[in-house]
């Protein structure tokens, strides 16, 4: 299949080595991977902090971006998101119905990394091996948004020698919520230590999620409190893809 | 702590209304700090929202058909909204042939005005009530003392606030800030019961004891409805703990206030929300009590009844196809019991009668434009809420239109796409330095070139903050991010700079570049 990877603006500037784990894992299963070179941002921040017309504008320029791509595929669920929940909500807005049609189209084939290896590709065992207690926080967008169920945990449950702990109130948001974070500090602070304190309890020393943003937010949080890193006691942060390109404990 | 006094009626801020008082009310970020560091309250909520939380998850597992009673549930609510004229006339004719009076109240205003009329003319100077949240929202209760009228609060949690002279934080556990500890403080206060324990038993039976003398001597009593039945004219009352039961059938006048959004089309709907709202709301099968009285009968409950119907803005919310689904909310309070948000902060931080996410929805709706634009940001769009509401109101979705609403205005996207979705936007709500970044950041994102410039400069200007990879404190509007986080630094090569080398390096069709358009 030729995917064409929507790797996020995000994850383009910030986490690249998920971009690379994604196009490792798509090609080790025989896809051919391409890169729109032109897309740039869906238009989440915009749309989720209110400003619709630039969202707007975003999304005229993502439908031309991708308007021939078979199947896109991005390592976030909020992305993923915005393109199938909340495309569809702006074009109503326009009124203009060929935009709508347009939206949906492009929506039909977007897909989020779990939800597309164990859905559509049907796989689950993506020959990763990962030494560690690893634990996953299953972001709001992927159970809320897009629902990708159980993919991401079916896909983790597969990687040899990894150990899965349970996280305590694990469907409880993190805090990050976008501009929520830094639009209501203190609340979203309030929620990530008690994330953290949850993580904690699962003693586990890396924590997983299909959106980095989230995970971000995480280790943000955590190296603040003196928490991230490799020693003994510390946690890390890692996206889903870059456990599943893992080979024997190490990072290739 | 003015912040926790009851705060009276909500100032009615719509445009063109009687009441243009456009007086922006305090927002929730800067209010909620001063609840976050509460720990007694914190722990209070905590123990208490994940208490009802898990009754609610428990009971509503075992109804199987639990879906599809939503899925009705929403459906009746979207038939009496778009009927509402009709129904509301149909209610009115069933009240008044069953020797009700029906009362019609544009505002908070007029409808304070009705009530004290009715209670003045008995020429008593205490009513007893039952909780009420509507009541809350006209600011009844002062409305009455402004005439010399004292309104007692029969419901346990209403009355421990009351007492402490506070407000609700809670639709249905007006109290849910409070332990017992701190409630045997204030019943020992109020109740002049100084050996008072703090054993429920012990605090109940105090309550009961100051309740039955003030339920005996009542000429009128004053309740909000939780539904009304169009066809019958049938009122109906949901409680625990039967002193709605008391104030229903004791006294001689009986006076209801309920928002036109309540009806019902007919009197069989309540076979569905009767199942939705006890699981929903206490986690109970089935509320203890159950009153439905449909107007006045001789010898039995009270002998005169009046029905006041209040508007205060909800046909204005009737009128936004999106953010008029708050109107389906049959205050079960699920949403709140759920939201983390709420779950920190509590009810106070909101300065609104209805708080948690609904109220997130709805009194930034009620109120109009520019009177509490802060609230629908004050959600993480987890969607928690969404999930567990049993009448399927989609509290993100109406949230994200909001604020949008919020920052540009409420006309439409056309401009931007050539299409006929209405025009003309102006920027409202938004600190000055967020309207520059989101300016910024879209031209940005318009040209991958442009893209690519920006990026570079966010590289440069991070690098100097940058130390072992992190950012520990951000300037101006990032601030926030740092106040208690870390921010990583922007790679050193981005995903689309490693792609462009792969590809220079890599001849296979793996690194064609040519996938997508121009």
């Amino acid at each position: 299949m030729r995917i064409a990877l929507f790797v996020t603006c995000f994850n383009d500037a910030l986490f690249p080595g998920t971009g690379r784990a994604l196009v490792r894992i798509l090609e080790d299963l025989g896809h051919q991977v391409t890169f729109p070179p032109d897309q740039t941002c869906c238009g989440q921040i915009h749309f989720n902090t209110g400003y619709r017309t630039e969202a707007c504008r975003l999304l005229l320029r993502f439908l031309k971006v991708f308007e021939d791509a078979e199947v896109l595929v991005a390592p976030s669920a909020s992305c993923v998101a915005m393109v199938r929940e909340q495309y569809p909500e702006l074009a109503r807005d326009t009124g203009d119905g060929g935009l709508m049609s347009g939206v949906e189209a492009v929506a039909s084939r977007t897909f989020e990394l779990s939800e597309f290896l164990v859905g559509k590709l049907g796989v689950e065992d993506v020959g990763a091996s990962f030494e560690g207690r690893v634990v996953l926080h299953p972001t709001c967008h992927s159970v809320r948004g897009i629902d990708v169920a159980d993919a991401p945990e079916r896909l983790l449950r597969a990687v040899k020698r990894l150990e899965l702990a349970e996280l305590p109130n694990a469907l409880e948001c993190c805090g990050f919520g976008g501009t929520f974070s830094v639009k209501n500090p203190d609340t979203s602070l309030a929620m990530l230590s008690d994330k953290i304190r949850d993580i904690q309890d699962s003693g586990a020393d890396v924590v997983t999620a299909v959106d980095n943003s989230c995970l971000m937010h995480i280790a943000g949080g955590l190296r603040r409190m003196g928490l991230l890193g490799e020693d003994a006691g510390g946690i890390r942060t890692m996206h889903l893809a870059e456990i599943l390109v893992s080979r024997e404990g190490s990072l290739s | 702590m003015s912040r926790w006094k009851r705060p009276g009626a909500q100032p009615s801020g719509r445009p063109g209304s009687k009441h243009p008082s456009k007086q922006p009310l305090p927002t929730f970020p800067s209010s909620a700090p001063e609840a976050l560091s509460d720990k007694q309250l914190r722990e209070n909520l905590r123990h208490a929202t994940r208490a009802i939380r898990a009754k609610r998850a428990e009971v509503v597992k075992e109804v199987s058909d639990w879906d599809e009673l939503t899925l009705a549930a929403r459906a009746i609510k979207e038939e009496a909204l778009r009927g509402l004229d009709h129904y509301l006339s149909d209610l009115e004719r069933a009240v008044v042939r069953s020797g009700g009076k029906v009362h019609w109240a544009r505002d908070s205003a007029e409808a304070n005005r009705i009530i004290g009329d009715l209670v003045g003319a008995t020429g008593t100077a205490e009513v007893v009530k039952v909780k009420s949240i509507t009541t809350d929202e006209i600011g009844l209760n002062d409305a009455l003392a402004a005439k010399g009228i004292s309104a007692v609060e029969t419901d346990l949690a209403e009355l421990i606030i009351q007492l402490a002279s506070e407000g609700s934080s809670h639709f249905l556990v007006p109290a849910i800030h409070k332990n017992r500890t701190q409630i045997r403080d204030i019943f020992r206060e109020h109740l002049g019961r100084p050996e008072l324990t703090d054993e429920p038993e012990a605090l109940a039976e105090a309550a009961r004891v100051h309740l039955r003398e003030k339920f005996l001597a009542a000429e009128v009593a004053i309740s909000g409805a939780n539904f009304a039945a169009a066809d019958t004219g049938t009122v109906g009352v949901v409680e625990s703990e039967g002193n709605g039961r008391m104030c229903l059938t004791l006294p001689r006048v009986l006076i209801t206030l309920m928002g036109i959004e309540k009806v019902l089309p007919s009197f069989r709907d309540l076979e569905t929300f009767l199942q939705l709202l006890p699981r929903s709301a206490t986690g109970e099968r089935m509320n203890p009590y159950t009153s439905l009285w449909t107007g006045v009968h001789p010898g039995d409950g009270p002998d005169e009844f009046h029905l006041v119907l209040l508007d205060n803005g909800r046909t204005e919310v009737l009128a936004d196809p999106v953010g008029r689904q708050a109107l389906h909310c049959i205050r079960c309070s699920a949403c709140l019991n759920i939201c983390p948000v709420y779950g920190r902060v509590g009810g106070h931080a909101y300065h609104a009668t209805y708080p948690g996410p609904i109220g997130s929805i709805l009194t930034p709706q009620l109120l109009g434009p520019g009177v509490h634009d802060s609230l629908p940001f004050a959600s993480t769009l987890c969607g928690a809420c969404w999930e567990v509401c049993p009448v399927r109101i989609e509290i993100p979705r109406v949230l994200l239109h909001l604020r949008g609403r919020a920052v540009e205005g409420s006309a439409g996207l056309g401009q931007v796409s050539g299409g006929s979705g209405g025009s003309g936007r102006s920027t409202r709500y938004g600190p000055t330095q967020e309207r520059l970044i989101m300016r910024l950041l879209g031209l940005t994102f318009r040209s991958s070139n442009l893209y690519r410039w920006g990026l570079l400069l966010a590289r440069k200007f991070l690098k100097r903050r940058t130390k072992d990879g992190w950012v520990v404190q951000l300037p101006g509007y990032g601030g926030g991010w740092t106040t208690g986080r870390d921010f990583p630094g922007l790679a050193e090569k981005t995903f689309r700079e490693w792609w462009a080398e792969r590809g220079k390096e890599d001849a296979s069709p793996i690194g064609d570049q040519k996938g997508g358009p121009e």
